[in-house]
């Protein structure tokens, strides 16, 4: 087994992982903290995407004896001091932007670190950075509506598909 | 997955001295090998992470050459060569997804030479040097086939020297599903010399399409190439492409990286 500590939503915890527990798996299982989606294990469809040391990471590609000393983010430390819904949240709920809801914690913290990498995305900009994220739903167009309102941008303007 | 023993060590010289335990195998950002171990393919009685060597980081000028530490994610050349190197900046910028980009390194990737990735092509069209924990190789005999290097068991990739051409591009026709390139080429010009490496396309993993280089060096332009082929003979033939697409890629994308240079 292995100790590991780090800050989780600006908290530091501390635990004990075989060397194969992913990430996902202590947030979830360990910490309980599972808004953090686990779609496909395969590392490919980005319901897992979390944020280590301000960078987005796919946690189920990451073992979580690999986190030791990082500082991670997750969907449940996006709300704001008060409660209220991050400025990307309550975008995706103006705009619709999801549906089943099971992709959304990935798309939130993918479009958060777009956000903070590249304030004002073009709408091209942003389906790409979303290339790791999947909807089964295929709501993208909401979602992203959704992020380019977070950004300030003026979304009637983008073109209808 | 199958469990292991985790050590993370914070030197080289600790890194190789744990791989030499039984069944030791090395991770550095783990995109590759995690999915691996997932599927069972690999199961490592010792997995050796190497995310925690700070020797093995950066990007820094290193005379007339940029030098990449073998730790170094794909974020940060992306990053940081987009100045010094545009041609690699855009490679690194474009691989996999952006969290794919967060924890995969520039050493793990060439050390596992996969036939569809990325880096192999910009190292072996740049010409670029391997430096191991105990020797330097150039790219054009490090890389032996599909999945096979001149690396010995145990040893590390701990950075990359590239020399800068005067200009150089990767185009890349991406598979849609997994994003890795169908084919695709880096094509580079020094002075003189010409290297055209390929990706994607051969059962022998990337290579240097030399016919095209030498037409490229008397006439830059993508009619050079255009009365050239590519055997299909060794290309990959798979659901997404046949061997004679393929090889057609791999002129075309050719044409096309010239064409955008010259």
């Amino acid at each position: 087994m292995n100790s590991i500590k780090l800050r989780v939503n600006g908290k530091e915890v501390t635990g004990q992982v075989e060397g194969r527990t992913l990430l996902v798996d202590f947030l979830r299982k360990d910490l309980r903290l599972t808004g953090t989606h686990v779609g496909c294990d395969t590392t490919q469809c980005g319901a897992c995407v979390v944020h280590v040391n301000g960078e987005p990471v796919k946690a189920c590609a990451m073992l979580a004896a690999e986190a030791d000393g990082a500082e991670v983010a997750t969907i449940e430390g996006q709300a704001n001091a008060d409660g209220s819904l991050s400025v990307v949240q309550q975008a995706f709920q103006d705009h619709h932007g999801l549906q089943c809801g099971f992709c959304t914690p990935g798309m939130v913290m993918a479009a958060t670190a777009l956000l903070k990498e590249n304030p004002k995305p073009s709408e091209a900009e942003i389906r790409e950075y979303l290339d790791g994220n999947i909807c089964r739903c295929t709501g993208y167009h909401n979602i992203v509506k959704s992020i380019m309102a977070a950004s300030g941008q003026d979304v009637p303007a983008m073109a209808a598909e | 997955m199958q469990n292991f023993e985790f050590v993370r060590p914070t030197s080289v010289a600790d890194a190789v001295a744990a791989l030499k335990g039984d069944e030791a195998q090395p991770m550095s950002g783990g995109q590759t090998l995690m999915p691996t171990m997932k599927a069972r393919l690999a199961a490592p009685e010792i997995l050796v992470s190497l995310t925690a060597i700070d020797e093995m980081k950066g990007v820094r000028k290193d005379g007339d050459q940029i030098w990449i530490g073998g730790g170094t994610t794909h974020a940060t050349v992306a990053r940081e060569t987009a100045e010094s190197f545009p041609a690699l900046s855009s490679l690194a910028g474009r691989i996999g997804d952006p969290s794919v980009r967060s924890r995969g390194t520039i050493g793990g990737s060439i050390a596992n030479n996969d036939p569809s990735a990325c880096y192999p092509a910009g190292a072996l069209g740049s010409g670029a040097t391997i430096v191991t924990d105990r020797r330097e190789i150039a790219a054009d005999d490090f890389f032996q086939g599909m999945f096979m290097t001149a690396l010995d068991e145990g040893e590390i990739v701990t950075a990359v020297k590239f020399p800068v051409p005067q200009r150089a591009i990767y185009q890349k026709f991406i598979q849609p599903a997994s994003r890795f390139p169908l084919t695709a080429v880096f094509v580079a010009h020094f002075g003189d010399d010409v290297r055209v490496a390929v990706t994607g396309a051969s059962s022998d993993g990337v290579f240097r399409w030399t016919e095209a280089e030498e037409a490229l060096k008397g006439n830059f332009s993508a009619d050079a190439v255009s009365g050239l082929s590519v055997s299909a003979d060794t290309m990959i033939s798979d659901l997404h492409g046949s061997g004679a697409y393929r090889a057609q890629l791999t002129k075309v994308m050719t044409q096309r990286a010239v064409s955008a240079l010259a």
